[in-house]
């Protein structure tokens, strides 16, 4: 039984992101961060691992700056991680990305379950867990909340999924890749010994030709990051007794018509 | 035909904002000199479909089957890959949903498609759809755009676009088309359904009230005996301060991630990076000191309206009007005044 998670280093959620002269997206000198949504997801890999005496392994799609978050995951008590990296792999088309993706599962050959975060908290693509699904032929099964229950001899999977309008229970099939949602479960914090165990880790890179696949044309392309436009508000500070403040306010909502 | 438009539904009924995209698409249609067809599948689709003739569309394409009642992904998958791969339409666009991302992601990887995701701008460029789309938390914007001729699957954040106007008696085309997959080749089946509580549609409410971490200054004594008094003070805080003024409103109840991740209210009204991402009208965050990760759910807003007791709150550098002072004294005088005003 064998649990395969994603994840990547995301600039920290605090710092100044900026796009340079030269169009390049910064954040000086802030460190990086695991995707924040993906601590659900690690943790969840880690628990259906243990529950099933099984294997885990995490795997990020991009250059060196994703090892931070694969060595915090090390750390967190993931037991593999591998990095896939190619130079003619363009990470802003997310064809591109389920295609390596679904190819490394493959590779790896073992896989019952899937299990990504939300989505990538900087760019919130949201996609890349349902191409890969589909590009394996997988049952889908997204916004997951809780697992109900796990029957890995009859390759069974019941789930509460969140939909705008509430909650649905589902039963279905492995293998299956799958979302999780904050709340599914209290991410752990790295320990120290896994901190020390990850630092000393080497991460194994894959390329497409590794995988024996080559990368998809490219069918969508980021082209540019703008800086937003400055909006100066001026805040207005409305004073008094709180019945004044009340009174003021929504004289003014009245006023400029936001009512 | 060229943009196809994805009508989601619930319980037999259209979701509202399904009506933005035909919006979007009819616009992005008219700028590429074709029409906009939308489908919609499942209980009472034909009924649907004669409201989406009335919101622009010129050909709707129809399955009402029970394997389309409840949302199951391989089913509607499956129909709309093979509507695609028939009609090859340029764009197929959706609001950004849960069953919108999930649908046009899967169909898109189906059909070897480009996908981009939660456009709030659309402009055509010769054949090139260029997307707007924030990134990084709103801190920055960027523009994505389709390579080659394919179709482009798309999908737009509620309430960035609008929809057309109702246009009472207007018609479409009406196609039935039948299920590709039958009960026996959907392996994925429903239990049971379970509706939120009080629905948080947080990102179709025009009007939000949230409240962070402060409501557990509740002056109200907590009963004697109950597990933790603080909880139980923010929790009535919500429920008899924060609620009041947000149904005075007509709006829905938002919340900080402290506030949520202390218990005081559901996953569901989290506001910012790791909740939902909001742009209603009137924004009025009550005791939210105004965090970069709070900011990132609600800065587009076009009006925001803060009160904390703390002056020099970050909250205040990005409201329109600051109220300093004690939410529980300010908020029932608010809320009695929009009652008085509103005449409610
Ligand atoms: C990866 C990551 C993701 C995050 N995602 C989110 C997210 O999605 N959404 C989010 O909100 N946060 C998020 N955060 C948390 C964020 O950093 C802040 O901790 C959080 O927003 C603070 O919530 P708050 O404003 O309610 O609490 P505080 O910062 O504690 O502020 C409480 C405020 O209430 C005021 N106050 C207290 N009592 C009263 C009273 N009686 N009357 C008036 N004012 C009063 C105080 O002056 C204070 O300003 C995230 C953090 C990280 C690291
Ligand atoms: N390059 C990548 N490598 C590994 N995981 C990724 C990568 N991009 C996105 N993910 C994961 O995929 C999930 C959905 O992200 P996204 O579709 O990018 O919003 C998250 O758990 C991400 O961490």
């Amino acid at each position: 039984m064998h649990v395969v998670t994603f994840t990547r280093s995301t600039p920290d959620t605090a710092a100044k992101v900026e796009v340079g002269k030269d169009g390049a997206v910064g954040w000086g000198d802030a460190a990086t961060v695991v995707n924040p949504w993906d601590e659900y997801s690690l943790e969840e890999t880690i628990l259906q691992a243990e529950n099933a005496s099984g294997k885990s392994t995490v795997i990020a799609i991009g250059g060196e700056m994703h090892n931070d978050a694969l060595k915090h995951s090390l750390a967190m008590g993931i037991e593999n991680a591998i990095r896939i990296d190619d130079p003619n792999l363009d990470s802003t088309d997310s064809l591109a990305y389920a295609t390596a993706a679904a190819g490394a599962i493959k590779k790896l050959g073992d896989v019952d379950l899937v299990i990504f975060g939300k989505e990538s908290v900087d760019v919130g693509t949201d996609q890349h867990a349902y191409m890969t699904a589909r590009k394996l032929g997988w049952t889908m099964l997204s916004y997951v909340s809780k697992i109900v229950a796990i029957d890995y001899a009859n390759k069974t999977i019941t789930v509460e999924k969140m939909y705008e309008q509430g909650k649905q229970t589902v039963t279905s099939q492995l293998p299956a890749v799958i979302t999780v949602m904050k709340g599914i479960n209290e991410p752990r914090y790295p320990s120290f010994i896994g901190i020390r165990k990850a630092s000393k880790a080497t991460i194994p890179v894959w390329s497409l030709g590794d995988l024996g696949i080559s990368a998809p044309a490219k069918k969508a392309e980021t082209v540019a990051f703008m800086n937003l436009p400055t909006k100066e508000v001026q805040v207005e500070m409305i004073t008094g007794t709180p019945e004044e403040q009340a009174a003021q306010l929504v004289e003014k909502l009245l006023e400029a018509k936001v009512l | 035909m060229s943009v196809l438009v994805f009508i989601e539904t619930f319980n037999g009924q259209p979701v509202m904002t399904s009506w933005e995209a035909l919006g979007a698409g009819k616009m992005v249609a008219d700028a590429l000199g074709t029409s906009v067809s939308a489908f919609v599948f499942g209980e009472n689709a034909s009924a649907i479909a004669k409201q989406a003739a009335e919101f622009g569309a010129s050909k709707v394409f129809v399955c009402d089957d029970a394997t389309l009642n409840d949302f199951r992904l391989e089913p509607y998958a499956a129909l709309l890959t093979s509507l695609v791969k028939e009609h090859t339409p340029k764009v197929v666009l959706a609001v950004g949903t849960n069953r919108g991302r999930e649908l046009l992601s899967a169909s898109a990887a189906d059909t070897d498609s480009g996908m981009i995701t939660e456009a709030i701008e659309l402009a055509v460029e010769g054949n090139t759809v260029k997307v707007t789309r924030p990134v990084y938390a709103g801190k920055l914007l960027s523009h994505a755009q389709n390579v080659g001729d394919g179709t482009l699957f798309l999908t737009i954040r509620g309430r960035a676009f609008k929809p057309n106007a109702q246009n009472a008696g207007a018609s479409a085309e009406v196609v039935t088309v039948s299920p590709v997959l039958d009960e026996s080749a959907i392996v994925t089946k429903v239990q049971s359904f379970e509706a939120e509580v009080g629905t948080v549609n947080l990102t179709d409410a025009a009007i939000i009230v949230s409240g962070g971490r402060g409501v557990a200054n509740n002056p109200k004594e907590a009963p004697a005996g109950v597990s933790d008094p603080t909880v139980w003070k923010a929790q009535d805080a919500f429920e008899n301060v924060i609620k009041p003024l947000a149904d005075v409103l007509g709006g829905a109840v938002g919340a900080s991630r402290a506030a949520v991740d202390a218990g005081y209210i559901s996953y569901a009204h989290q506001v910012g990076q790791t909740g939902k991402v909001v742009a209603p009208d009137l924004y009025i965050a009550c005791a939210i000191s105004g965090a970069i990760q709070h900011q990132a759910g609600m800065r587009n807003s076009k009006v925001i309206v803060a009160i904390n007791k703390d002056a020099e709150a970050p909250i205040f550098k990005m409201a329109r009007f600051g109220l300093v002072g004690d939410i529980f004294q300010i908020i029932p005088a608010l809320t009695a005044e929009f009652k008085k005003r509103l005449g409610k």
